[in-house]
C-alpha cells in the first residue's frame, strides 16, 4: 500500500468519524395529514445528505397543538422541531420561545416565500417558523352532480347560491349530501370554519373594546344559515365531522360540495378518491359584504429556543421547506402532490401551473388578509382565529356550544348566549376589560 | 414477639419506602395546592402572582362547572349499574358448564385489555359512525334512519363505551366470588323446592355482596377520572364534559394552570366525599 492510498484511507476515516461526530438525531413533532406523512417517507433523502437521523412524533391536529403548547410553556424540551401554525408563531415568537429564522442560507431563499405566509409566521418583522405548506379554503365540488342539477358553479359564488346548489344536489336515497362542512368541536376544527364563515356574514369575535359580539344579528344569521343548510343538505352526524371525516365522505362520493382547506385539493383528485376526475374548484362564498369566508393558514416548522441541536434543526427546516424538497416530491409523486401555498416560484413553474387547482389555491390565498378580516373593524389579527393567547381555550368552548346547537341539543340562540357569556368572562379574567 | 429494638429496626428499614410514597403523593398535591392560589398563565409569561381564592370562585361560578359535575355523576352511576347488573348475569352464565368455556371466558374478558383510546376509536369509527358505521348499516337494513350516536345520544354512547370496557372487570370479580359459593347450600335449597329466582335472591346475591362492594369501590375511583373516551369521541361537546375534562380544558386548552389546579383541588374533595360515602354505605359489607 503506497503512501497516497494510506493518506486517502486516513482522510476518509477522519471524515467518517467527523460526520458521525456531528450527526444528530432530531425529534420532530408533526401533524398526521397527508403532506406531513409524505415528508416522513422521504426523510432518508435528508439523512443521506446530512447524516442526521430523524425521529417523528406524529399526532392528530388537536392533540399536536396541546402537546407542543404544553412542551413549550413548560420548557419540556421534548422536541427539536415543532410543527405549528399561524396562530402560535407570533405569540410564541413574542415570548422568545422560538429560534429566529433570519439567518438561513442563500439556497433557502427566504424572499421566495409568499408574503402572506411570511407575515403570518413572523413577529415584529422576524420570521420564527418556515412554512411547509400554506393554505386558504375554497369550494371543492362534484362537476357531474352540479351538471345533473342543471346548475353551473361561478368562480366566486355567494352563500345563497351554495345553499341552492346543495339542496339541488342532495339525493338521500343514494347517500349523496349536497354539502359537507366541519361541525366538530375544537377551535381548529368547526371553530375555524364557522369563524371564517362569520366574517362573510359581517360578524366578528370582538369589537374594538374587546367585547364579545355573539349577541349580534350577524352571528345569529351565520349560525342559522349554517344549521339550516346543513340540516337540509348535510351528512348525518355533521356536528362531529372535521377535516378528515369530510375528506373521507367526499372521496367516497358522498358530498356534492365541500368547503375546506385548499391543501385537500390534491387528496380529492388523488388515487384515494373515487371521484378524482369529477372535481371542480371555486372561491369560498361570500354574501356581498366584501369579505369571503376563506381563511389563511400555514403548517410551519419552528425550532424551540433552548434546543441543543439548533444547527441540525435549521438544516432540516432548509431541507423540508426549500425548493429542492418540492422538486423531490414532484419527481417521486408528481406535481399535484407537492406541498402547496408556500413559495412564489412554485406558482411560476409551468409544470405546476398545469395542476387543476393551482391557480384557485393561489387566488384564495391572495384574497385572504389576516390584518383586515372583518367587515366592521376588529382589534385582532387573524381570519379564522384571533391571535391572542386566550383564543384557543375560549374558541374551543364556544365551538362546543355551537356543535351542541347543530346537534339539536340546544337552540342557536341558547348557544350564542352561552358563547357570549363564556367569551366575556374569559376576556374579563384575562384583563382585557 | 417483637422486641423494642426489632421494632425500631423495622421502622428504620421501612422509612425509605414510606418517605418515597409520601413524597410521591405529597409533592404533586402540594404543587396543585400552591398553583391553585397563583395567577399562573404560561402563555402570558408564567406565574403572575398571588390570586387568593379567585381561582376557586371562578371555577365553581363558571357555567361549565355544574353541568360537568352532573355529567360525571351520571356516567359513574350508569356505568356502575350496568356493569354490576350485567356482570352478575354474565358471571352466573359463565359459571355454567358449557362447551368451550375457557374460550368464552377469554372472549368476555378481552375488552378489559384494550386501551381506552383504542376502544373509543373503534366504537366511534367502526360502530357508531352515522354513515359508515356498523350500527348505521344495521339501521338501514331495517329501513330506519341511522342515528348520530355521539351527537344525538352523546352521554348514553359514552356510558355504553365505558361500560363495555369495565364489564369484564366486574364479571371477573363476580365470577370468582360465585365459584367460591358452597354448592351444597344451593343443592339443599333446590331439593327443598326453592325456585331459581329465590335461590338467587336469598343465597347467591348475599354471597356476592362483598364482591359487588369491591367492584363498586374500585370502579368508582377509576370512573371519576374517565377521560380518553370523551376526548376521542366528542371532545367534551354535547354535554359530555366531565369534571376531569373541564380541568384538562382549563389547564391545557385555556393554559390557565391556576384555574385548573383549583379545579383539581375540587376534584380531590369530590373524590374523597364519594369515597367516604361509599365506605359508609357499602363498605360496611367488607367488615362482615
Amino acid at each position: 500500500m503506497n503512501k497516497t492510498i494510506r493518506a486517502l484511507l486516513g482522510a476518509t476515516a477522519i471524515c467518517t468519524v467527523a460526520t458521525v461526530g456531528f450527526a444528530e438525531t432530531l425529534t420532530i413533532a408533526t401533524v398526521n395529514n397527508g403532506d406531513m406523512v409524505r415528508m416522513q417517507g422521504l426523510t432518508d433523502d435528508f439523512t443521506a445528505k446530512t447524516g442526521h437521523e430523524v425521529e417523528w412524533v406524529t399526532l392528530e391536529e388537536n392533540v399536536l397543538r396541546q402537546r407542543v403548547t404544553t412542551d413549550i410553556t413548560t420548557k419540556g424540551g421534548s422536541f427539536d422541531i415543532m410543527t405549528i401554525g399561524m396562530y402560535e408563531t407570533p405569540i410564541w415568537g413574542k415570548n422568545g420561545w422560538l429560534v429566529p429564522l433570519d439567518d438561513m442560507s442563500a439556497e433557502y431563499n427566504a424572499d421566495d416565500i409568499l408574503p402572506a405566509m411570511k407575515n403570518g409566521l413572523s413577529y415584529d418583522g422576524t420570521m420564527f417558523a418556515s412554512p411547509f405548506y400554506g393554505e386558504s379554503s375554497m369550494i371543492m365540488y362534484r362537476t357531474d352532480l352540479m351538471e345533473a342539477a342543471g346548475m353551473e358553479m361561478p368562480k366566486d359564488p355567494t352563500w345563497e347560491f351554495v345553499r341552492k346548489a346543495a339542496a339541488a344536489m342532495t339525493d338521500r336515497d343514494n347517500e349523496i349530501n349536497g354539502i359537507c362542512l366541519r361541525g366538530k368541536a375544537g377551535w381548529g376544527e368547526g371553530g375555524a370554519f364557522i369563524t371564517a364563515m362569520s366574517n362573510s356574514f359581517g360578524a366578528r369575535w370582538f369589537d374594538m373594546d374587546w367585547n364579545a359580539q355573539f349577541d349580534t344579528e350577524q352571528w345569529a344569521n351565520t349560525l342559522n344559515f349554517y344549521k339550516g343548510m346543513m340540516d337540509e343538505s348535510g351528512p348525518n352526524g355533521y356536528p362531529t365531522n372535521g377535516f378528515n371525516e369530510n375528506l373521507s365522505l367526499f372521496n367516497q362520493g358522498k358530498c356534492g360540495m365541500w368547503i375546506d382547506a385548499t391543501v385537500a385539493a390534491s387528496f380529492v383528485t388523488g388515487d384515494d378518491s373515487t371521484v378524482a376526475d369529477k372535481v371542480g374548484f371555486a372561491l369560498a362564498p361570500d354574501t356581498g359584504l366584501g369579505k369571503r369566508s376563506n381563511w389563511l393558514w400555514a403548517w410551519a416548522l419552528a425550532i424551540p429556543a433552548g434546543t441543543q441541536k439548533e444547527a441540525a434543526a435549521k438544516e432540516f427546516i432548509e431541507w423540508a421547506t426549500g425548493t429542492a424538497y418540492i422538486e423531490l416530491v414532484a419527481a417521486n409523486e408528481g406535481w399535484a402532490n407537492v406541498p402547496p401555498g408556500a413559495r412564489i416560484s412554485l406558482y411560476e413553474n409551468p409544470d405546476y401551473q398545469a395542476v387543476p387547482f393551482a391557480q384557485m389555491t393561489l387566488d384564495s390565498i391572495l384574497s385572504a388578509d389576516p390584518t383586515d378580516s372583518t367587515v366592521e373593524p376588529s382589534p385582532y389579527v387573524g381570519i379564522q382565529f384571533a391571535a391572542i393567547p386566550e383564543f384557543a381555550g375560549i374558541a374551543t368552548e364556544v365551538s362546543q356550544e355551537f356543535s351542541a346547537a347543530y346537534a339539536g341539543q340546544q337552540t342557536v340562540e341558547e348557544a350564542l348566549a352561552k358563547a357570549q357569556a363564556i367569551t366575556n368572562e374569559a376576556m374579563e379574567a384575562a384583563g382585557y376589560k | 414477639m417483637a422486641t423494642k429494638s426489632s421494632r425500631s429496626a423495622a421502622r428504620l428499614m421501612m422509612a425509605p419506602a414510606v418517605v418515597l410514597l409520601l413524597g410521591w403523593m405529597l409533592v404533586p398535591l402540594t404543587m396543585t395546592l400552591w398553583f391553585s392560589f397563583r395567577n399562573y398563565l404560561p402563555l402570558r409569561g408564567g406565574d403572575l402572582g398571588w390570586a387568593g381564592f379567585d381561582n376557586y370562585t371562578r371555577f365553581v361560578t363558571s357555567s361549565a362547572f355544574w353541568p360537568s359535575i352532573s355529567a360525571t355523576l351520571i356516567i359513574v352511576g350508569s356505568v356502575l349499574i350496568i356493569t354490576v347488573c350485567l356482570g352478575i348475569l354474565l358471571a352466573i352464565l359463565l359459571d355454567q358448564p358449557m362447551w368451550g368455556q375457557g374460550i368464552v371466558r377469554i372472549l368476555v374478558i378481552a375488552p378489559f385489555f384494550v386501551m381506552p383510546t383504542v376502544s373509543a376509536l373503534v366504537w366511534k369509527n367502526i360502530f357508531m359512525d352515522p354513515v359508515n358505521g356498523l350500527f348505521a348499516h344495521l339501521w338501514k337494513l331495517f329501513g330506519a334512519e341511522p342515528v348520530s350516536w355521539l351527537s344525538e345520544a352523546s352521554l348514553p354512547s359514552i356510558i355504553l363505551i365505558v361500560s363495555w370496557q369495565w364489564l369484564p372487570f366486574a364479571t371477573l370479580i363476580l365470577l370468582t366470588a360465585i365459584q367460591s359459593l358452597d354448592s351444597e347450600q344451593l343443592e339443599a335449597s333446590e331439593m327443598d323446592g326453592a325456585p331459581h329466582l329465590k335461590r338467587f335472591w336469598f343465597i347467591v346475591l348475599p354471597h356476592l355482596s362483598r364482591a359487588i362492594t369491591i367492584v363498586i369501590l374500585i370502579q368508582t375511583i377509576f370512573l371519576l377520572s374517565v377521560f380518553a373516551e370523551i376526548f376521542v369521541t366528542t371532545g367534551g361537546a354535547f354535554g359530555t364534559k366531565t369534571l376531569t375534562y373541564l380541568i384538562f380544558q382549563r389547564v391545557l386548552e385555556s393554559q390557565n394552570v391556576g384555574l385548573g389546579s383549583a379545579g383539581g383541588v375540587y376534584a380531590i374533595i369530590l373524590a374523597n366525599i364519594v369515597a367516604i360515602f361509599l365506605m359508609r354505605i357499602v363498605g360496611k359489607n367488607l367488615d362482615a
